[in-house]
């Protein structure tokens, strides 16, 4: 069982890539999105699943990654791939800095402010302090990378290929975290407060800096996701986008690295489907999952496909 | 001066919306330690209804009695059905749940009545009134949330069912014993909730214009009033929602301007939050090791 699951993890990253070069150009952007909501969702599921800090506003986090990553492409000439590390650091500040005060209370209170801070994303990339910037309501337009040293695949091929690799290293680096002393200290945490405070583990601290950590990968999530798309204007960033990441997460399974990626697949295909029916569905659809995996399936996909497996082992 | 004036005045207006709202989630809250982030959905949601019926021929007030009856009807069911089985679950759960309220409301009324602006009738029609500082509007609506507000401040002050649905909240297992229902206590704040929420709505939609996403500025702002007020304290909280209207309008002429809004309450909300997070009026809960 302990070298099993590595082995396949590895498998299907290589399944993942030869995907590369047999689905059709529209699919191929369809699975960069699936990468893209998976490392903005694991973002989440470390602070809300691995240390019990609800967070209803990280589309803010990618909406501050894309921009970054927007404006450094379009205004300053920057390559795409080297947008990304700048993208990390910045909406790791961010996350700090909104974590200092929103984390020394207690769960609701926290939900509550990212909700605002959700709500509130749009109107702030509107502000015509910043047009000069964020290209105000119209927005920002990027090029499409073209692929490097020469190779012979097209830019949609090179594109996806990126994201899965930075996707996979991300993934890597969150399994290795949660694993660790610090995954320790963050589930602590969560379970218990005080017991943890008791054990030595200074909780505000874990708690900002696990906040920073996960805005920035939902950070890096919106970079990527703004070089796939090639686009950001404020509208595509309402609260809504941090619902459905939410939404993701809990359909994946809060507390699992493996889970981001289900709850990647769930919402990069689901509008597709469901929008066919009604302009309204994918919302209704949204809802009624929500709801019914809180009652039904607590533990989301990945905790209930772990079960299965447990048992059939 | 006048202009000063005029502000204040319709922030009183907007103010009285927002301590409707406020009101209504600080009773859940409460009662359950819930904070119920569809409250808004819900009001939207009832406008809708209430726009059906004048649509349909019924009389304004007809159709608010109506409105008001089914939302809260809504409310008790919702409470019954989804919230019951919730009881002692983790925050995360409620929370997943009230997120999946918001989304079901939301795309349920753009569904059924499309998410084009719609007008929505006033009661209190006619030119401005004490001096031309007020429209007549505003002057309605803050008298009919004062006289909601009334009605529940009296409701919970001096009638039985009032104080046993305070026993409930306050301490229910006693109350179980002394023979109160707390769960019929449960659904039946639940409605009043919705209903205050549902009277919140209609006296909005006119000055902003219905749509399906309505709410969601009222509820930031309702959320501030309550964090401002002191979440556990309902008259902190009305007090709070007028607070932020006033606020809200001074600082929309004379700060901010109109487009930062909504980052005001979330300003707002962060400063109290830090500053004092009890709100002006709550007491610092002590919990027990």
């Amino acid at each position: 069982m302990r070298i099993l699951l590595p082995l396949a993890s590895v498998l299907l990253v290589i399944a993942a890539a030869a995907l590369a070069f047999v689905a059709s150009d529209y699919r191929l952007f369809q699975l960069t999105m699936v990468v893209v909501y998976a490392v903005a969702i694991l973002g989440l599921a470390l602070v809300t699943g691995f240390n019990g800090q609800i967070s209803l506003g990280h589309g803010a986090f990618y909406a501050v990654g894309a921009y970054v990553t927007a404006i450094l492409m379009s205004l300053y000439d920057v390559p795409y791939w080297a947008t990304l590390p700048v993208s990390a650091v910045v909406c790791a500040v961010i996350g700090f800095l909104i974590g200092l005060p929103a984390l020394r209370l207690g769960g609701l209170y926290l939900a509550l402010t990212t909700f605002a801070l959700a709500v509130a994303t749009p109107q702030l990339l509107k502000y015509k302090l910043f047009e000069g910037w964020t290209g105000g309501v119209q927005g920002l337009t990027l090029d499409k990378p073209d692929p490097p040293f020469g190779l012979q695949i097209n830019a949609d091929q090179w594109l996806y290929l990126f994201t899965l690799g930075v996707g996979v290293v991300l993934f890597i680096l969150a399994g290795n975290l949660v694993r660790g002393r610090i995954g320790l200290a963050m589930r602590a945490i969560r379970d218990h407060p005080l017991a943890a405070e008791a054990t030595g583990i200074d909780v505000a601290l874990f708690k900002t800096r696990t906040f920073a950590v996960s805005a920035m990968f939902t950070g890096i999530a919106g970079s990527l996701g703004a070089i796939a798309v090639g686009f950001v204007a404020p509208d595509s960033f309402t609260v809504l986008l941090s619902i459905t990441l939410f939404v993701g997460l809990v359909v994946g399974g809060v507390a699992s690295i493996a889970g981001p990626v289900f709850g990647g697949v769930f919402i990069a295909f689901l509008p597709n489907v469901a929008e066919e029916i009604s302009k309204a569905a994918p919302g209704a659809v949204y809802g009624v999952v929500l709801i019914a995996f809180m009652y039904l399936l607590p533990s989301g996909v990945a905790g209930g496909l772990g079960r299965l497996l447990r048992r059939a082992a | 001066m006048d202009e000063f004036l005029h502000q204040v005045l319709s922030g009183i207006a907007s103010g009285g919306i927002y301590a409707s709202v406020a009101l209504a989630l600080v009773m859940i809250f409460q009662a359950t330690h819930h904070v119920n982030f569809a409250q808004g959905e819900m009001a939207m949601f009832s406008t809708y209804i209430a726009l059906a019926l004048i649509q349909a021929g019924v009389p304004y007030w007809g159709a608010f009695a109506i409105t008001v009856t089914a939302s809260m009807v809504i409310g008790a069911v919702i409470q019954r059905v989804l919230l019951t089985p919730m009881a002692g679950s983790p925050v995360l759960a409620s929370v997943g749940v009230f997120i999946g309220l918001l989304l079901i409301f939301n795309s349920v009324a753009g569904w059924l009545f499309g998410y084009t602006l719609k007008q929505f009738p006033s009661p209190f029609e006619g030119p401005p009134v004490l001096g031309g500082f007020v429209t007549r509007h505003d002057l309605g609506s803050t008298a009919v949330t004062l006289v909601v507000l009334a009605g529940v401040y009296v409701f919970f002050r001096f009638t039985n069912l009032g104080l046993a649905m305070r026993a409930a909240a306050y301490n229910p297992v006693s109350s179980r014993l002394m023979g109160i229902r707390v769960g019929f206590m449960l659904s039946l704040g639940w409605g009043l909730a919705a209903g205050i929420g549902a009277v919140a709505g209609m006296m909005i939609a006119p000055v902003v214009f219905l749509d399906p996403n309505m709410m969601s500025g009222v509820l930031l702002y309702a959320f501030a009033g309550a964090l401002l007020g002191g979440i556990a304290n309902p008259l902190g909280a009305v007090f709070g929602g007028f607070a932020i209207g006033i606020i809200e309008n001074l600082a929309g002429a004379y700060i901010v301007g109109s487009e930062l809004k909504l980052t005001l309450a979330l300003v707002i909300i962060v400063v109290v939050l830090t500053v004092r997070p009890a709100g002006l009026f709550g007491r610092v809960v002590v919990s027990r090791v």
